[in-house]
């Protein structure tokens, strides 16, 4: 460390994007790195609360729980998964391409990486559309008249399964404001590429875009089976 | 040593998680299809914690990092989420035995 301290402080060329209380370039895009991830801690916490409240509702309206996730479109769901890991993986590329020094094929794959975005976006409209013409969003209107699967007979309780689809609607919600936010950081990611913002010496708003990107994935990875999936066959 | 060393994941690792990210997509979804008692939500949650390691060790470069600080400033928010969730569920899990 004090070989390359001594080389920054002495070196004539430095690269100007270096401030003068980094010693070098790496330790520059490390400390920004890790003030990405602290930032990202308090954003698992923030989706954290919203998840206790999930586990801890479902544990007590367990069956209108169940009801209410099978109204959901689990095909839709599973897709929007799949466009959002591609969209991560396209991410992970034009990391790699500022990495290298490739800057147009960095914004070739952020653009990639926002189309997959709004993709996703569009999917999420058009179940949200659906949850709207069937009444399953909360408020005056809310009505669910859906039966659990293996029991005709049970009528679920219309305040519990509301009581699902505003924490559905909470958290997915929460999740597409978030991707809406990571389409505007990317937007400019392209306008700063383009205008030679970047080289392989200096790519930290690449990299740090990019980790926010990948922790909504995670988000995400979470939401599908939580909503979609765990309650397909229970009744 | 250069000023500025950042590892570079191989292609080929990138398309490797990429596929396995979206054929466990695939598995979950199946599995999520058949009747296994309680043990549907222990598996999906197995697969999603399997897919967010991934997304988190090799595209968030968490694997190669040299920055000492980043694991365990994960470690922290992965042990107060599970104290947020388990502290809680004590709670709500417990309130009938008064």
């Amino acid at each position: 460390m004090s070989d390359s301290h001594a080389a920054a402080v002495h070196s004539p060329d430095h690269p100007p994007e270096l401030r003068h209380h980094f010693m070098t370039m790496e330790q520059q895009q490390n400390t920004a790195s890790l003030g990405m991830w602290l930032f990202l801690v308090t954003e698992v916490m923030f989706f954290g609360g919203m998840f206790c409240a999930y586990l801890i509702y479902r544990l007590k309206y367990f069956n209108d729980f169940a009801a209410a996730s099978q109204s959901i479109n689990v095909v839709w769901g599973a897709l929007n998964t799949a466009v959002l890991l591609v969209s991560s993986w396209t991410m992970a590329m034009a990391v790699r391409c500022a990495q290298l020094g490739k800057q147009r094929l960095l914004i070739v794959f952020l653009i990639f990486t926002m189309f997959f975005g709004a993709v996703f976006l569009g999917v999420k409209a058009k179940e949200y559309h659906d949850k709207f013409v069937e009444n399953h969003v909360p408020g005056a209107s809310f009505e669910f008249h859906d039966k659990l699967l293996g029991h005709p007979d049970y009528v679920p309780n219309q305040g519990h399964t509301q009581m699902f689809f505003s924490i559905y609607f909470a958290m997915t919600g929460m999740h597409a404001l978030h991707m809406v936010i990571g389409l505007g950081l990317m937007a400019y990611l392209v306008i700063a590429a383009g205008r030679g913002k970047f080289s392989t010496a200096y790519y930290t708003p690449v990299e740090n875009i990019g980790l926010y990107w990948h922790f909504v994935d995670v988000v995400w990875i979470y939401l599908f089976p939580l909503l979609y999936l765990i309650s397909r066959t229970k009744g | 040593m250069s000023e500025n060393e950042h590892h570079i994941v191989p292609l080929g690792l990138y398309a490797l998680i990429g596929a396995t990210l979206l054929v466990m997509t695939g598995v979950t979804y199946g599995v999520a299809l058949i009747d296994l008692g309680r043990w549907n939500t222990v598996v999906a949650l197995c697969i999603a914690t399997f897919k967010a390691t991934l997304v988190v060790l090799i595209f968030m470069h968490v694997k190669y990092t040299n920055e000492k600080m980043t694991k365990p400033v994960i470690a922290g928010a992965i042990f107060f989420l599970i104290l947020l969730l388990t502290l809680s569920l004590a709670d709500f899990g417990t309130r009938a035995w008064l």
